[in-house]
């Protein structure tokens, strides 16, 4: 016998509370896919760093530079194929409420080591012909409006003054949690226009097999140690992840956070499939009699809960997935590539499964072991 | 008026819904108290920090002591402000300071973070209103530090008679001291003088100095930012930190407030649920009531007053569920200055008022349509 019927009739008797509780799951999963993302987004920030690039800083700390003359002892280390090198600047845009990274590069190098940071070719061209040119992401280029061939000014925090600088070349990243708001310019200018000589922030190293970086990174490490700057060498990935675990421990609070969003709406939900049972009694009474199984009796109220639980995740889902997919959410630029993963649906899904258990259960055990005489006796 | 122990008795009636409804309703607060308990413990350890009778000298176009630089020349010429308090020597309350960030390792989780490292002279302690709760203060001319206590717990080789490395040379931990909860327990401190030669060479971050009256902070800006021999910023002290915190501050309330407001529509249609359920369960009471007299407002009262009383015990439970949350450590970086600081959770009774208000306010709008069906109900039709 088809029940589906009397499952979809059922829950269209209370059809604003259906609807309540499928939106509430809606609500619920929703969050719960946001709060996953933002987690999975800062990891692959981490994953989008190529598994055969190092990076090369002081020891000391991030902010102290490294003298020019590794850039050629880097090269002689065996394993490694290119060196790259770049400057943080530290620059502040206008009021500062627009935030955006400045880098000075060595732009052939340090182009040839990112792939990733695609540009097109005329504007490399006039990127790397002008001293005072800046390479600027698309991202950044559309939320400040600017155009190519603009003069844009920057204060420098760490190198004093007013740097202007000529918009030559956008460029699109070509993995989504690549930081499309980055602004570049040339390590030649930078150095131009201090009075004091300019030394790398950090090197970026391009090894010939990414099995190597163990030793590459020990050969380094030994070289410098007893030098005047001592260096810190590791793998791309684990530098990205040096800067997410910075926050915090983001993973933990959000996780928090996901949990009590479901316990909060387990509670909705279960409060309502209970509603709805006692209301019955009655007629479940009636079935009983009438000749329906006991596990026919559970199946059709666990099969309403499931219907409730699973509507609302994938409204929930779909729309997190659609409504951060549609407008590009990318955590006001603090969140590039934002992305809501299959895996998070599939987390999502099961979070609903057992909402729809949780919820159900007692319900439908109630409905199973309800005896027709007891029930009935309430029946006026 | 229709007596409020009828709601009383109504809600005894159906625990378990009450219950249910009530704990969605005290996750919601839950989340909103500890996520607000956090924003607040993080500028609070910030605001902390300065003081408003300080006064935090930098150089000009410098958005942090990161990347601040002034000369001795300079750090002298602002000592000689007569300005300055004078401390119980007769010597002026003024700490030219060395600022870098250095890279310790930690002792949970593997890895290194970044601690602020300050270079500061024998005044800073008063200055920066620190006590020491261990050990003695680093010696002038030696290889000494103290930490501030909140390091200790995090980091590796910082308790007392350890051996901690950077900048190439072994510096012996020789205290421990506390700063009121502010953002300088989380920092080592080695003499100036030490720091200097070993990290940015001859130069200084900062200059801070105590005002002998605090009202005198917009004269003192004036002369030193005047003064065409130095190219200086002044900030109150209090006023700088304040600054740093703004940000995340701001980005922890937003995000507060947005998950804590998906998640309140969610609890307030789990009461939208349980109330419409009271109401028809009880469509022969409310009949009765009506022809015993009770106008339809009062009813609207009565169940209104009933939805927000589960709301609120809900608030009531939430603010327990997130009161254990008071004081634990967390940590997280300052970026303006690149730095690890560590916090505690705040659960402050504003906050938790706050979450009762916030609870009433669910349950109010969850109670009101409801409520409304319960007051507009035809006697005959309710009767029948």
């Amino acid at each position: 016998m088809n029940l589906l019927p009397l499952v979809l009739a059922n829950l269209r008797r209370h059809r604003l509370r259906t609807l309540l509780t499928v939106l509430g799951v809606a609500l619920a999963t929703f969050l719960f896919a946001s709060l996953r993302s933002v987690v999975t987004t800062l990891n692959a920030g981490s994953e989008v760093a190529s598994a055969s690039r190092m990076v090369v800083t002081h020891a000391t700390a991030l902010v102290f530079p490294l003298p020019m003359s590794y850039r050629e002892r880097l090269k002689t280390v065996p394993g490694v194929e290119a060196v790259t090198w770049a400057n943080w600047f530290g620059g502040q845009y206008g009021d500062g409420k627009l935030f955006f990274a400045q880098f000075a590069i060595d732009p052939e190098s340090y182009l040839a080591m990112y792939p990733e940071i695609s540009v097109p070719a005329d504007q490399r061209a006039a990127f790397l012909a002008e001293r005072s040119a800046a390479l600027v992401g698309k991202g950044l280029m559309e939320k400040a409006g600017w155009h190519l061939g603009q003069n844009v000014t920057i204060r420098g925090t760490i190198f004093p003054g007013d740097w202007t600088f000529t918009i030559r070349a956008v460029y699109t990243p070509t993995v989504r949690a690549l930081d499309d708001r980055s602004f570049m310019f040339q390590y030649a200018y930078l150095d131009e226009r201090t009075e004091h000589r300019v030394t790398p922030g950090w090197y970026v190293l391009q090894l010939r097999d990414a099995g190597l970086a163990p030793t590459v990174a020990q050969t380094i490490d030994e070289t410098f140690r007893n030098s005047s700057a001592p260096t810190k060498t590791g793998t791309e990935k684990a530098f990205n992840q040096g800067f997410v675990t910075m926050w915090g421990n983001v993973q933990f609070l959000m996780n928090s956070i996901g949990m009590a969003v479901v316990f909060a709406i387990l509670m909705v939900t279960a409060n309502a499939m209970m509603m709805t049972a006692r209301e019955r009694t009655g007629e479940v009474a009636v079935l009983k009699t009438i000749g329906f199984t006991d596990r026919t009796l559970f199946g059709l109220v666990m099969a309403e809960a499931g219907l409730v639980t699973l509507t609302g995740a994938v409204l929930g889902l779909g729309g997190a997935k659609l409504l951060y997919a549609g407008t590009a959410f990318n955590g006001f630029g603090m969140l590039p590539g934002f992305d809501v993963t299959a895996g998070t649906l599939a987390i999502g899904f099961g979070v609903a499964l057992l909402l729809a258990v949780a919820s159900g259960l007692v319900p439908a055990l109630r409905a199973a072991r309800l005896s027709i005489v007891q029930a009935l006796r309430h029946v006026e | 008026m229709i007596p409020f122990a009828y709601n009383l008795r109504s809600i005894a009636q159906r625990p378990v819904s009450t219950t249910m409804t009530a704990l969605g309703v005290a996750l919601v607060v839950a989340v909103f108290v500890a996520m607000l308990a956090l924003a607040h413990g993080f500028r609070a350890a910030l605001v902390k920090t300065g003081s408003p009778d300080n006064v935090i000298v930098l150089r000009r176009g410098a958005d942090s002591e990161m990347s601040s630089g002034l000369s001795r020349d300079n750090a002298r010429l602002i000592a000689t402000d007569p300005r300055i308090a004078s401390g119980v020597d007769g010597r002026p309350l003024v700490s030219p300071e060395v600022y870098v960030v250095i890279n310790v390792p930690r002792v949970v989780g593997a890895g290194l973070s970044n601690v602020v490292a300050r270079g500061v002279n024998a005044e800073a302690f008063t200055v920066r209103h620190t006590h020491l709760v261990a050990g003695r203060w680093f010696q002038s001319g030696r290889s000494e530090i103290v930490v501030g206590k909140k390091v200790a717990p995090r980091f590796a080789h910082t308790a007392i008679g350890d051996t901690l490395r950077f900048a190439n040379r072994d510096w012996v931990v020789v205290g421990q001291f506390e700063a009121g909860g502010s953002a300088l327990e989380s920092e080592i401190w080695g003499e100036n003088e030490q720091f200097m030669p070993v990290f940015r060479g001859d130069v200084f971050q900062s200059v801070i100095f105590r005002l002998r009256d605090p009202a005198a902070f917009d004269d003192v800006k004036r002369a030193l930012e005047g003064d065409q021999r130095l190219q200086v910023q002044v900030q109150r002290e209090s006023a700088f930190y304040a600054g740093q915190s703004t940000i995340l501050t701001g980005v922890l309330t937003a995000l507060a407030m947005m998950i804590t407001s998906i998640m309140a529509v969610g609890a307030v249609f789990g009461a939208v649920n349980t109330m419409y359920a009271a109401v028809s369960s009880r469509t022969p009471e409310i009949a009765v009531l009506l022809t015993l007299g009770f106008p339809p407002r009062s009813v609207l009262a009565s169940f209104l007053a009933e939805s927000a009383l589960i709301a609120i015990l809900g608030g009531v439970a939430g603010g327990l569920l997130a009161l254990p949350i008071n004081g634990i450590v967390t940590s997280t970086t300052n970026w303006n200055s690149f730095s690890e600081v560590s916090f505690a959770f705040r659960v402050t009774p504003d906050l938790l008022l706050g979450g009762v208000v916030f609870a009433l306010v669910m349950g109010l709008v969850g109670g009101f349509f409801p409520a409304w069906r319960a007051a507009r109900l035809q006697v005959v039709q309710a009767l029948r």
